[in-house]
């Protein structure tokens, strides 16, 4: 068991033919990732990375069966593409995209919502079941199949935790990269219940950062709801406040959002702390049930 | 992208909202025929910079003497505003707004912001107006009260949760509800990411009237808001950080000696975390993002010692689909070409690291190689001493 995806996901990619697109793919296909096609308009009928393009998700999803998405089309573009993969009853779609406008977001998330879609990202490295499946731009081979399960607002962050998983030997059962935005299509919590009822994941790291409260929030959650040992960090407890870090989301604001809020709401849950990234690994397998 | 008052209130007027009457100098020669536009006698006078506290270090006045309002203007036009929000460097003063003086019976505050939490836009009103309300939500949580649009059906939301909270009356009522359409109107169409109008105020007629505003604009939208885009003063902004956006970094200059290079938003800010862990201080937040080439590590190089105070700087890069060797390559290029003269810790994770750290070794330049985080930043701090 892993979450979101598997061996069986069935996955089209929507920007199949630009240059991230088909970087990505030709990844995603040699890591063993069940991509059946990809979707960019005008180029219907055409053969890409010896795969069908199609000129809509509709089409796509007719002839594939598909029941995943992956989105490599440029932001301004973003939100079309994603309400089209909604309104063809895809049920998983992964949108990498960085700098969607956040009232783009708003109503595609409203939208997602009321049809029961789940969307990953935007601004995110992806998802990935080590092994089987890998919907994103993160380096397939510091991955490998194993017990603990990650969720993280960061990218290259969450490659630090997965190569550390690696190393002391756990393994990942899924990693899911949010993103960076501050309205992710998915949330801490969305994911949490994930690992909390998968029975493959025994433990869990969380990577945070500065900004919002979905921290917090997730903090109350594993306080009630989650058994597995939790692992987490937060990034930015030397950033300024006022100033936005790279991430449209990472930005302290009115003195809320501080990674000292975070890092205080995480240890009253019971989670272990690490002020340090490099103890990422460590400390979930001191964790570990044995 | 942040707004001035005066390009703040010409929005709100747009979306028919309220406001004092006033105009805008760029020299004070042309104060006196442009105070001929107003009526009254008395008027308020505010230094226009991106920061708020402007009150309290000389720049507003209110007065009915037309020679102190160009004396105003003749002391601060070509000065820097300084306060506590523009930070030591301050803020280049190029204009001066004039508005009608409003005798005000009440102040309210009126905000918008997307929530997070609720993932909706919340509009939000305090009859504690005029104050910080940061301050209000920490001491008096309960003065602030908020309803919830959508954007999808943004005609069916209900303002009588804020018209209690701020206790109007029937005519009150009205206006505010016409106040508050405009306001997520203008939210909506523009892109903003926040408005706040404070003190929005009752008048001597018992009317609502908008007196200031603060508004932002999502960066990520300006590609559709092109004549917002017009109204960007990159005076106010940091120039370095608009030397470094030109190259598609992300930099953020801080106070400390260690220069930064790393890539992803959320191990850029793990670095400088871990330099101070370390007992030394970031100078900056880099990000230089998915591609690391020579081209733009060298813009970084030039960006991160443009200040003065670096001593040393920390390369960290996981290097994801592109290749450690390639990365080491375009670093060892990149310090001859811009001929870094302080040590250079690189820190290389990923694919191929071990042909990297040789490229690092043989490249008779000063840059040390590091294997772990924790290792790399204490080089880094021990070599900025």
């Amino acid at each position: 068991m892993s979450i979101l995806i598997n061996k069986e996901t069935k996955v089209i990619c929507q920007g199949f033919t630009g240059a991230q697109g088909t970087l990505h793919c030709s990844q995603a296909i040699d890591y063993g990732t069940n991509l059946l096609g990809g979707v960019t308009p005008g180029k219907g009928g055409q053969t890409h990375l010896d795969l069908p393009v199609f000129n809509s998700v509709k089409e796509a999803k007719q002839v594939t069966e598909a029941n995943a998405s992956i989105i490599f089309v440029p932001a301004k573009f973003c939100k079309p593409s994603i309400i089209e993969a909604i309104e063809s009853g895809i049920e998983l779609i992964i949108c990498i995209t960085e700098g969607i406008p956040t009232l783009d977001m708003l109503e595609v998330k409203e939208l997602a919502d009321k049809e029961g879609i789940r969307i990953i990202g935007p601004n995110c490295p992806g998802i990935i079941t080590p092994g089987e499946c890998k919907l994103g731009i993160m380096p397939g081979f510091i991955h490998s199949p194993g017990k603990v399960g990650i969720v993280s607002r960061s990218g290259t962050l969450t490659y630090e935790a997965v190569d550390q998983t690696t190393k002391v030997g756990l393994g990942q059962s899924t990693c899911v990269g949010i993103g960076g935005d501050p309205l992710p299509g998915t949330s801490f919590i969305d994911v949490l219940k994930l690992f909390e009822e998968d029975p493959q994941t025994e433990g869990i790291v969380m990577v945070g950062e500065i900004g919002g409260s979905a921290e917090e929030e997730a903090a109350e959650y594993i306080k009630e709801k989650v058994s597995k040992p939790v692992v987490g960090y937060i990034a930015g407890v030397s950033a300024p406040p006022g100033k936005r870090m790279g991430h449209a989301g990472a930005i302290i604001s009115g003195g809320k959002g501080t990674a000292e809020d975070k890092f205080n709401a995480l240890e009253s849950a019971g989670v272990r702390t690490v002020k340090s990234p490099s103890e990422i690994g460590q400390s979930i397998l001191e964790e570990m049930p044995s | 992208m942040n707004l001035h008052e005066y390009q703040s209130k010409q929005l709100l007027e747009n979306f028919d909202l309220p406001t004092a009457k006033s105009v805008v100098a760029f020299s004070s020669e042309e104060i006196s025929s442009l105070i001929s536009e107003l009526d009254g006698e008395e008027f308020v006078v505010k230094v226009q910079v991106h920061a708020g506290g402007r009150g309290k270090v000389g720049g507003v006045k209110i007065t009915n003497d037309i020679d102190e309002i160009i004396e105003f203007a003749k002391d601060w036009l070509g000065k820097k505003f300084v306060n506590h929000q523009t930070g030591n460097e301050g803020k280049p003063v190029s204009a001066i707004m004039i508005a009608e003086s409003t005798t005000i019976q009440q102040e309210f505050y009126l905000g918008a912001v997307i929530d997070r939490s609720s993932q909706s836009l919340v509009v939000m009103a305090s009859p504690e107006g005029g104050m910080d309300i940061e301050k209000v939500a920490e001491e008096s949580p309960e003065k602030i009260f908020k309803i919830n649009v959508s954007k999808n059906k943004k005609e069916e939301f209900d303002v009588l949760p804020l018209v209690n909270g701020l206790g109007l009356s029937s005519n009150q009522t009205a206006e505010f509800k016409k106040i508050v359409s405009g306001l997520v109107n203008l939210f909506f169409e523009k892109d903003l990411s926040l408005i706040e109008i404070n003190p929005l105020v009752v008048d001597q007629n018992d009317s609502l009237k908008c007196l200031d505003a603060k508004i932002n604009i999502d960066e990520n939208a300006l590609f559709r808001q092109e004549d917002l885009l017009k109204l960007r003063d990159s005076s106010q902004e940091n120039q370095k950080e608009i030397e470094a956006a030109k190259w598609d970094l992300n930099y953020v200059a801080l106070d400390g000696n260690i220069g930064c290079m790393v890539n992803g938003a959320g191990l850029a800010m793990a670095t400088m975390d871990i330099i101070k862990l370390s007992g030394g201080f970031p100078a900056n937040f880099l990000d230089v993002g998915g591609t690391v080439d020579k081209e733009r590590v060298a813009e970084a190089f030039k960006i991160i010692l443009s200040d003065e105070k670096v001593k040393s700087v920390l390369i960290n890069i996981f290097g994801g689909i592109v290749r450690c060797d390639v990365v080491a390559s375009g670093i060892v290029s990149a310090v001859s070409e811009v001929g870094v003269d302080i040590p250079v810790i690189v820190r290389l994770k990923g694919n191929n690291s071990e042909e990297a750290k040789k490229i690092l070794s043989e490249s008779d330049l000063n840059i040390i190689s590091a294997d772990d985080l924790s290792e790399a930043a204490e080089l880094a701090v021990k070599n900025s001493g």
